[in-house]
């Protein structure tokens, strides 16, 4: 089966998805949607291997929510929640992204060309070899990383803007790590949260997805090899450990 | 030493006539109370928890504990709870982390309403001879219905339903997570309610796999830490519960000490061992009702409109306007979670100053929902300190459709409410994950167990039901003219809509 198209003007999203569904289980790799407008969902929960699903518009909440393989391209911004809960796949957003960005994700990864809002990759968390990774090539806002609990959250500050300037950065967090170009400002780093410079092995580690992040965007990859990194992490591994005591 | 030594919680001794010296209490007491010293078994009272693991097993009734034996200057203000709990964050500085329900004294509405029955004017019904209807489908009932009659004189149904649940008896077991309590627990759970054909939830804790063959009497949780949640999970559920809060801490999150995070519920909760669980206080998806809608619909899209999806919320002051927005959410039940709801962990000031009464909660929401004309479109689950039978009846009279029982599970595997869950060193192998604790749940004992206490209850409920001259739990259900205050007082007896015995 070749690619397919379908026209989005008008379809709710539960029809959309079912089609989606439908094609996916007859085999079809190649999905490309036109016209999307504001529909929430997209490939909620959907399985499949080798697929991908081109977004020609602005989809609505929850895109890829609790998606478990296929890869979505966006040409346009994301509302809030892209990769909510999700399980294995790709989501690339040639533009914006709102609030909640990865939220809980679990496996997969993200990466966002522009801006993301607030609570961008909270909660998100690893598991075994699932190693969730959301990269943001502009700016995040505040609550960047909070609750982290695994995974890799790379804000990269291009388009001349800090990658994160606003409270909250990594507050609560208890596993992970969130890494910036650059370093964020002492003041908004969040309850339970520290900020380290990289060493040469954890550079190593995380230049491999700042390079596809780069190639899959083309965008100029060598400024961004070049750069120094800062690392936030947790600041104790237990950050609740000392809050209780028994009746 | 400042404070010194606050006065033992409990005195254990055992009598010397009756001890046969078999050493079964120094067994069987997972908070080491007692020890074998040469040919003397000694006792550390102050470890006792009460949870009478000792007793049960002293084959020979020579194990005493009296609870308090040192009482303090006795003061009504300044009880000994007070006290207590004033020398413990003296010494740490810390929040005081309890288990179980609320363990204030307040009183009791269920013991303050009673039931009606019939006498000579309208028959009462043997349940023994006449049907007794107690099956109840929990979801969404349509507002109306579109018939068409077809020619060979059937009638079809034209109007979509929406997927129900379908019970056996209004009874179902909670959410008690794999992580609150052990898999051995959960699998008694699970046989007992699929054998009477109920459900249970599965807690924020995830499935664990060796309970995949009950999945179809399972409830599946979604809650804030989204643990162990992916569309495997989500499609292996009967139902979905999206847990917004809990009657025993309402507004706040959980935290599952790494220490409890072992191999087995690492995978389950799908978390690295030994990490903490933290569950936030808030769906960091949902800060409004409007969001809560977009959660709902998102799980009814991973899973295509098949399962029914229910919304959990602890009793507090303005349930029924909360529960108004859940059932214009698409969501199919509200549960709502009682004061009195149990919990493995909860900081005391929650459990026990936070929320309200089920009985209450569950009144006001089932008059709103009938004031705005929604009633049907959402089932009503209560929750929180049901336990007995009279207590199902009597929230069925005041508006819910079905009950989540916890507490009353537990103690039918041996639990004895001592309280002391989250040291996770249980006795009775109910709230522990240590393998030795574990193994002494034996789980086909105790499904049988749990299976009788909900068919004992069955069985009650219907004789209730016959004796107040109703054969249908649908004709029992927002029934209040069946219930009567006993020395409630006006304001509660109108926010139960319920009148005064005598009247």
């Amino acid at each position: 089966m070749g690619a397919v198209h379908i026209n989005a003007k008008d379809i709710h999203y539960t029809q959309l998805n079912e089609q989606i569904r439908t094609i996916v289980a007859r085999g079809g790799k190649e999905i490309i949607l036109d016209n999307i407008l504001g529909q929430r969902f997209i490939a909620d929960g959907l399985r499949g291997e080798n697929v991908t699903i081109t977004i020609n518009g602005v989809p609505g909440g929850d895109l890829a929510m609790f998606m478990s393989g296929p890869t979505i391209i966006v040409h346009g911004n994301a509302d809030h929640a892209p990769g909510n809960t999700m399980d294995k796949g790709t989501v690339i957003i040639h533009g914006s992204a709102g609030d909640a960005v990865a939220h809980s994700m679990r496996g997969g990864r993200i990466y966002v060309r522009d801006n993301i809002g607030y609570r961008g990759g909270i909660h998100m968390k690893q598991y075994m070899g699932k190693r969730p990774i959301l990269v943001v090539g502009g700016s995040a806002q505040a609550f960047l990383g909070e609750y982290m609990a695994g995974g890799l959250l790379i804000v990269l500050g291009l388009n001349d803007a800090a990658p994160v300037s606003e409270r909250g950065v990594g507050s609560g967090i208890h596993g992970g790590e969130i890494i910036v170009r650059g370093e964020v400002e002492e003041k908004y780093l969040g309850m339970g949260a520290k900020q380290q410079p990289l060493t040469s092995e954890q550079r190593a580690e995380i230049l491999p997805v700042i390079e596809d992040f780069a190639r899959v965007f083309n965008i100029d990859k060598e400024p961004l090899l070049a750069a120094e990194y800062s690392r936030i992490i947790p600041a104790h591994a237990r950050p609740f450990a000392n809050k209780y005591t028994w009746e | 030493m400042s404070i010194g030594s606050t006065p033992m919680k409990f005195r254990v001794t055992i009598d010397p006539e009756r001890c046969m010296n078999c050493g079964r209490c120094v067994e069987n007491c997972s908070y080491g109370v007692f020890r074998r010293e040469g040919d003397s078994i000694r006792i550390n009272s102050r470890n006792c928890a009460a949870c009478h693991r000792c007793i049960a097993f002293c084959p020979r009734d020579a194990i005493e504990i009296e609870e308090k034996p040192n009482d303090y200057r006795s003061h009504p203000v300044w009880t000994r709870e007070v006290r207590e709990a004033i020398f413990n964050q003296a010494r740490t500085g810390r929040i005081i982390l309890s288990g179980m329900g609320n363990a204030k004294p307040y009183p009791i509405i269920f013991d303050q309403l009673v039931l009606d029955a019939c006498q000579v004017t309208n028959p009462s019904i043997d349940p023994l001879r006449e049907p007794m209807e107690l099956r109840t489908y929990l979801g969404k009932k349509p507002a109306s219905l579109s018939l068409r009659p077809l020619p060979d004189g059937e009638v079809e149904l034209r109007t979509k339903l929406t997927p129900n649940l379908q019970i056996e008896t209004p009874i179902m077991i909670g959410h008690m997570s794999y992580g609150a309590i052990s898999l051995n627990a959960q699998t008694a759970l699970a046989k007992a309610v699929s054998r009477v054909g109920t459900f249970m939830g599965t807690g924020e804790g995830g499935l664990h796999e060796s309970l995949y063959p009950y999945q179809d009497h399972m409830i599946v949780q979604v809650a804030s830490g989204r643990f162990g949640v992916d569309i495997n999970y989500l499609e292996r559920g009967a139902a979905i519960e999206i847990k917004i809060g809990q009657g025993a801490k309402p507004g706040i999150g959980g935290h599952l000490p790494g220490d409890k995070v072992c191999t087995d519920i690492s995978c389950t909760r799908m978390i690295p061992e030994g990490s903490d669980a933290i569950s936030p206080a808030p769906h960091h998806d949902i800060y409004s009702i409007e969001d809560l809608k977009q959660l709902v619909r998102s799980l009814k899209e991973a899973t295509e409109w098949k399962k029914p999806v229910f919304v959990k919320i602890a009793a507090v002051h303005n349930s029924a306007a909360i529960a108004a927005g859940i059932a214009r959410s698409g969501a199919d039940a509200v549960v709502v979670d009682g004061f009195r709801g149990g919990s493995g962990a909860t900081p005391r000031v929650f459990r026990d100053h936070v929320g309200i009464p089920v009985e209450a909660a569950v009144a006001s929401v089932d008059a709103k929902l009938r004031d705005q004309g929604i009633r049907n479109e959402v089932s009503i689950i209560a929750s929180g300190g049901i336990r007995e039978s009279a207590d199902v009846a009597k929230i069925i009279c005041l508006g819910a459709d079905a009950v989540y029982i916890g507490t009353s599970a537990l103690v039918a595997m041996g639990c004895r409410v001592c309280g002391t869950c989250y040291k996770g060193t249980c006795a009775w192998g109910i709230a522990t994950q240590k393998p030795e604790l574990v193994r002494r749940l034996d789980v086909e004992t105790n499904a049988v167990q749990v299976e009788n206490l909900i068919h004992g209850w069955t069985l009650e409920l219907a004789e209730l039901m016959g004796a107040a001259g109703i054969n249908s739990i649908e004709s029992l259900r927002g029934n209040r003219d069946r219930l009567r205050g006993y020395m409630l007082d006006e304001g509660l007896l109108q926010v139960l809509d319920v009148k005064t015995v005598g009247a």
